[in-house]
């Protein structure tokens, strides 16, 4: 694995030269677009600027980034330093819909939204005790390598690559619609173009260098990306509190936010079952969905492969394991400031939205009201004129803006935040270049572990073992290209729910991945034909779940004892499932449209469909254990082997020829 | 078995860290979030603590454990004579 050349030792050397250069000179360049803007270069090009500037400088990265090394391109030579593949992995973590979405969820869920919260930061707590480090001392290049190796063969690894391909999939095209969303607002082009742009951006990244280019310009991407969300709110936490530390000033903004709530209700300004109260629990996810997401996104994290590869680039053991604790310290730094974007927004909403005269609303709301992002009345909120011709339609409306008058896109609150503020445009634009890092991040890191994966496992190890070095990076290239451009036309199509979506992807991950994993490190009795069991009983009770209830919850409900899920305050079922069993429509309706009053409204135990990586997972672990014990005990060598990877020292288990 | 003494007990030692950490893991991920109406009755710079322990306090304690959880570790490691070279 001696794959040191002279030039990238330098390079590796001065990280913390050349990052601290680029992270002062993109500071320049906000700077100097600030002082464009003053003397009166037009909004739309500054967009422009941000927007080709920041992909530009990923694409020279992954250009210059470019290897003809197997390792370097799938490991990146493993040579990492713990704390920039912590930085890379915060990067590759966080997408569009941590960036954007998330602050938005937080403001219409309050407490509940912060199940995500935890979910997705928690299970680096098991990266690192239980899988990561392993994995690392083992020396895979992708995680079906692993179950390959342990779990007899390829078998075992086809299986790994179904579950890798599945919940990778599903992952990036959610990703690559975001990127989209981003492009088309802010360069003015129509979303479906827009996402075949965002696409070209990233596949000059990962294309020629493969894990190498995606870790060198993921730092890249991590610097931008925090930058751009911390900005507006230190701004606006100086502004109003007089302390730049908006994570520890937002607690007056919740105070205010409860006693705007109960004036609220006094002023019949909304209704008890309008108003959402912002800090108390279980007004949206039942105890059990609320425990079930944190739970179904810890473990999936631990499961989800695009994640655990980050930790195989790394030196050491060691620095793997110092390496989770990075990672999880830069997400950290986003997440737990996203509440705070969360209860700002919320302030200035209760306060000079919520009871206004209609004629007397602040301007910036308007511009997101074009573009149908917010609603009052139930019509575009575009002009003055516009609102208070359609709340003259509703019955009884009393001038004022209620809270049952108002709709917001989850979307919005992250993007508005600097016009909220009353900040110059220039920080909006530093905004959609952060959001635009963070989906281009994460959708890199996808589309690799996806690429990977099918030209190392199943085009390398199982259809052409002597392939030479050329011929794999070449179909690794091809495949990568392939991939892409099949999420991009999904995502074209605007499968929408996004949050949705990323939930799958880690809940299938937990069902398929997780036993195995697990049991394959830490208990020697395991078997092959348990785990491949295994594997497949999980797998496909979360499949079926989510399969059953999403597209045929009629089959649900008529032979597999499905019911409807309850609203968690009055305990009142969501939809009427007996009556809409009896309309022929509906049951003619197969697979069932998003139109269908029973999709994702069904199922076992009140769970929601996100959380089909609980049935599985338990069910998963059970097989394995029992059918490993009827089975012949592994043989010795299986077992040293397994004793290999729990120590760290000496060279990796698994030795790859160049 | 053919796994030396050192080994097993460094395993021994490893296993004990790990269910620690599931331990407050467990804690700090579910338990203490599931008495947060309690909490939210005590409030500091205008956080409910139930509230605060979920969006901040909480990641805090994941953020302080693995760190303290890799040099545990690498202790361990050290310690049986299995550590990787400095």
């Amino acid at each position: 694995m001696a794959t040191q050349t002279s030039g990238s030792g330098d390079f590796i050397n001065n990280l913390g030269k050349i990052y601290g250069f680029y992270a002062g000179g993109f500071l320049l360049f906000v700077v100097l677009l600030g002082i464009l803007e003053q003397v009166g270069v037009p909004n739309r090009v500054l967009g422009y600027l941000f927007v080709f500037f920041t992909i530009a400088v990923y694409a020279i990265i992954g250009v210059l980034s470019r290897t003809a090394q197997v390792s370097e391109y799938y490991v990146a030579g493993r040579r990492v330093p713990a704390i920039y593949n912590g930085m890379a992995t915060g990067a590759d973590w966080m997408s569009a819909a941590s960036f954007v979405g998330m602050a938005g969820t937080l403001f219409l869920l309050g407490y509940d939204g912060l199940a995500w919260v935890l979910g997705w930061t928690g299970g680096y707590v098991l990266v690192s005790v239980l899988v990561g480090p392993y994995l690392r001392k083992f020396g895979a290049y992708t995680v079906p390598d692993f179950m390959a190796y342990r779990f007899g063969g390829n078998f075992a690894r086809f299986i790994g690559v179904l579950v890798l391909f599945s919940a990778s999939f599903t992952y990036v095209t959610a990703q690559i619609y975001g990127t989209g969303i981003i492009a088309s607002r802010f360069l003015g082009m129509s979303f479906e173009i827009a996402v075949f742009v965002g696409l070209a951006g990233i596949l000059l990244c990962s294309m020629l260098g493969g894990m190498r280019a995606v870790t060198w310009t993921q730092i890249a991407q991590y610097i931008v990306l925090i930058v751009a969300y911390l900005t507006p709110i230190i701004i606006l936490s100086t502004k109003n509190y007089g302390i730049p530390i908006p994570q520890l000033t937002y607690g007056a903004a919740i105070a205010d936010i409860t006693a705007r709530e109960a004036q609220m209700l006094k002023d019949g300004l909304t209704t008890a079952a309008t108003l959402k109260p912002h800090i108390a629990p279980f007004y949206t996810y039942s105890p059990l969905n609320f425990f079930g997401i944190i739970f179904c996104m810890m473990v999936g994290t631990a499961s989800l492969p695009h994640i655990l590869m980050r930790y195989f680039t790394t030196p050491s053991v060691r620095e793997a394991r110092q390496s989770v604790a990075w990672s999880l310290f830069f997400i950290f730094l986003l997440y737990f400031s996203a509440p705070a974007y969360a209860a700002f927004s919320k302030l200035e909403v209760y306060t000079n939205i919520i009871g206004r005269e209609l004629t007397d609303i602040r301007p910036w709301l308007f511009t997101w009201g074009e573009l149908g992002l917010i609603k009052i009345c139930g019509q575009n909120a575009a002009s003055i004129d516009a609102i208070v011709a359609a709340c003259k339609t509703v019955a009884g409306h009393p001038g004022v803006v209620r809270l049952q008058d108002f709709v917001i896109n989850t979307d919005v609150i992250v993007l508005s935040t600097p016009e909220i503020a009353g900040l110059p445009y220039v920080i909006s634009g530093l905004v959609a270049a952060g959001g635009l890092a963070a989906a281009l991040s994460t959708a890199d890191g996808l589309l690799l572990a996806i690429a990977n994966a099918l030209s190392h496992d199943i085009y390398y190890k199982m259809i052409d073992p002597n392939a030479p070095t050329v011929r794999r990076l070449m179909v690794a290239r091809v495949l990568l290209l392939v991939v892409a451009v099949g999420a991009a036309s999904l995502a074209a199509t605007k499968p929408g729910d996004i949050l949705a979506m990323v939930g799958w992807a880690f809940s299938l991950a937990m069902a398929g991945n997780f036993p195995a994993l697990i049991m394959g490190i830490w208990w020697k009795r395991a078997t092959t034909t348990g785990a491949v069991a295994g594997m497949i009983a999980g797998f496909g009770l979360c499949i079926f779940y989510l399969v059953t209830t999403r597209y045929y919850p009629q089959a649900g409900v008529s032979w597999f004892g499905m019911s409807a899920l309850t609203n968690p305050v009055t305990g009142a079922p969501l939809v009427d499932v007996a009556k809409t069993m009896a309309d022929p429509k509906w049951l003619a309706d197969v697979p069932a449209s998003a139109a269908n009053p029973l999709q994702s409204k069904i199922g076992w135990f009140g769970m929601n469909n996100i959380l089909c990586g609980l049935l599985g997972m338990p069910l998963g672990f059970l097989v394995i254990y029992v059918v490993s014990l009827m089975g012949k005990e592994p043989s010795r060598e299986m077992q040293a082997f397994v004793d290999e990877i729990r120590k760290p020292r000496g060279g990796t288990v698994l030795q790859e020829k160049d | 078995m053919a796994t030396s003494e050192n080994d097993q007990a460094h395993w021994k030692k490893t296993t004990n860290l790990m269910w620690i950490m599931i331990g407050l893991w467990i804690f700090f991920g579910y338990i203490i979030h599931m008495f947060v109406n309690v909490l939210n009755k005590i409030v500091i710079l205008g956080f409910p603590l139930g509230f605060y322990m979920a969006a901040q306090g909480s990641l805090i304690a994941f953020v302080v454990m693995l760190f303290v959880f890799a040099k545990k570790q690498d202790q361990i490691d050290r310690e049986f004579g299995v550590a990787e070279d400095d």
